[in-house]
């Protein structure tokens, strides 16, 4: 298989084995960028010169004998909303084009600290709001599975870089369901870790109370080893927490073999999920039994106020958010402001997409007198009763299985007009941000017309070595993830 | 809740600071109405007695330690990110009469 397809765990072992170099992968990925970009279009903008650098110093390191481990060397793509110190960041708006990093994100500092090759901009719905990448002021993402469907979203562009072989992994943001669901659309490993165990500074707030940084990978033991960089409490972000419980994911995938109790909760079968979808998953979980697992039912019953109470506080959070994009510091600003409230509210109309406004005017909607305690309190509220089902479900089990979305890839476009349909599109990811647990995306086959699915598997709070194995188990027991699409 | 939700946008829009055309108010007014219909859906159940949840984990307030003195940017590398900056300083319009 060619280099761009291969795993960290195999490129890194060839790199110690001195069977590859940084440089011969990370030309290996910038070439076939330059081959399937211009149809699959993941990227906003790439630095090739920047990256070919980068892994020249690390070849340098690994000659020295001072290699800095497995993801040394390995060229790693960045959603557009991560800032990366002298490279653009632009939340694929209009709103922030020409706005380039100073700093780095505390993560990408993490994993340049592991010797990883920062490579490229991946595109994304403005402002993370999206569920297919339709939402670029720029352009929109294709799903290398079928180039006429959506990728997902928001994520979509580091979700179809992985599927494309565009990079070794990539990282994404997850609010409701941002890296799992486009990680299932196109057919990669996407996983949310738990809230606060990998620090949101540098990365550009959308609704800070579920917004988290993962990693997109080809495998369940890669994404583990990003987390492992990735993880820790930051003095820079007061909402990180410092990990709890077992953090060698990677090392633990090799003892943590089961049986486990999985629940199941009867509710993500129901209305609205595609029956190809369902059946796969329902053999999934057939084998997970098969293995010896205990499968037990369990009941989520507030899942569905889910996506509303999500719409509520997400908007309510990116409305305050979003405030500090005004035309005065940074970013766009409107040659028709005349005046103090002009620069303001003719820079944000110019800058902003139809989804943010939409979102802003919600959000301001919900939080303005005499509808805060109707709406965002109340949300506030369900938020808690939606939190505690999945306590009392894991005090039956170790973990949940689910289908991370109801339905594969869509057609671009089908669901543009109707902002309701496609905020259903993450009806079985959003509980889980609402909770703060990880949850993680893996495939578990393709629909008969050669669409990815994705099963979800959600761990408990900080139970992300459990997780991890969970997901592991199924893997290593098939073969999606060593499939690839025909470009 | 409101009996039949709706959005005055002209007045929404005012608050949020954001300049939008009749075009886009009058779409964008009917699909809130509808996304607010949805979110009717929470008064089905009973949340009397509930602690709203702001947050995932049970965090009080953080108090900062005290700042640490470090290194910080040279002035010119934040106002050079400014639409318009003067001297280290970002130009903005008159904003008083």
């Amino acid at each position: 298989m060619s280099l761009h397809f291969k795993t960290i765990t195999e490129l890194a072992a060839m790199l110690v084995a001195g069977e590859t170099t940084s440089v011969a992968i990370t030309q290996a990925v910038i070439d076939r960028t330059a081959a399937v970009d211009g149809r699959v279009k993941a990227f906003l903008s790439s630095d090739p010169a920047d990256a070919l650098a980068q892994a020249e110093a690390s070849d340098q390191r690994r000659a020295a004998g001072q290699s800095l481990g497995p993801l040394d060397g390995i060229p790693i793509g960045i959603k557009d909303t991560l800032a990366v110190k002298d490279q653009p960041l632009g939340c694929a708006s209009k709103i922030l084009e020409g706005y380039v990093s100073p700093f780095d994100a505390t993560c990408i500092t993490k994993l340049r600290q592991a010797g990883a090759v920062i490579w490229g901009r991946l595109n994304m719905d403005e402002f993370a709001m999206g569920s297919s990448t339709e939402n670029s002021a720029f352009h929109t993402t294709c799903n290398p599975w079928n180039l006429e469907t959506i990728p997902g979203g928001s994520s979509g562009g580091s979700a179809a870089a992985m599927a494309a072989g565009e990079a070794i992994a990539t990282l994404g943001t997850d609010t409701g369901g941002s890296i799992r669901q486009p990680a299932a659309l196109c057919g990669v490993v996407g996983m949310k870790p738990t809230y606060g165990l990998i620090s949101r500074y540098g990365l550009v707030a959308f609704a800070s109370s579920l917004d988290q940084v993962g990693p997109f990978a080809r495998t369940v033991e890669d994404a583990a080893l990003l987390m492992e960089a990735m993880l820790g409490k930051d003095p820079l972000d007061s909402t990180s927490i410092a990990p709890q419980g077992e953090t060698h994911y990677a090392e633990a995938l090799k003892t943590k073999k089961g049986p486990w109790k999985l629940g199941v909760p009867r509710e993500f079968f129901g209305e609205g999920i595609d029956p190809e979808v369902k059946a796969n998953i329902e053999k999934a979980i057939d084998w997970y039994q098969s293995q010896g697992c205990e499968i037990v039912n369990i009941s989520l019953p507030h899942s569905e106020l889910a996506v509303p109470v999500y719409y509520i506080v997400a908007t309510a959070e990116a409305s305050s958010n979003l405030a500090r994009f005004d035309g005065v510091r940074y970013g766009h600003r409107s040659d028709a402001a005349k005046d103090a409230l002009t620069l303001f509210t003719k820079s944000r109309g110019e800058g902003f997409g139809d989804e943010v406004k939409r979102r802003i005017i919600l959000g301001t909607y919900v939080l303005s007198s005499g509808y805060y305690d109707a709406y965002y309190l109340r949300a506030q509220k369900v938020r808690r009763l939606i939190l505690g089902d999945f306590e009392t479900a894991f005090e039956q089990c170790d973990a949940i299985l689910t289908p991370t979305s109801p339905t594969p890839a869509f057609k671009r476009g089908e669901r543009a007009n109707d902002p309701l349909a496609m905020y259903l599109s993450d009806v079985y990811t959003i509980s889980v941000n609402l909770a703060g647990l990880p949850a993680i995306s893996i495939p578990s086959g393709f629909t008969q017309s050669g669409l990815p699915i994705g099963l979800q598997v959600i761990g408990k709070a900080f139970g992300e070595a459990e997780m991890f194995a969970v997901a592991n188990a199924f893997e290593k027991a098939h073969n999606y993830a060593q499939q690839t699409p025909t470009l | 809740m409101p009996e039949t939700p709706h959005i005055d946008i002209d007045y929404v829009a005012n608050l949020a600071r954001l300049d939008m055309s009749p075009a886009e108010k009058a779409k964008l007014g009917s699909q809130l109405d509808d996304i607010l219909g949805y979110f009717d859906k929470l008064n089905s159940v009973d949340v009397a007695g509930v602690e709203p949840m702001a947050h995932a984990h049970r965090v009080a307030n953080i108090w900062r330690e005290g700042d640490q003195p470090g290194e910080t940017y040279a002035p010119e590398v934040l106002t050079r990110m400014a639409p318009e900056s003067r001297d280290n300083q970002v130009v903005v319009p008159k904003v008083v009469e």
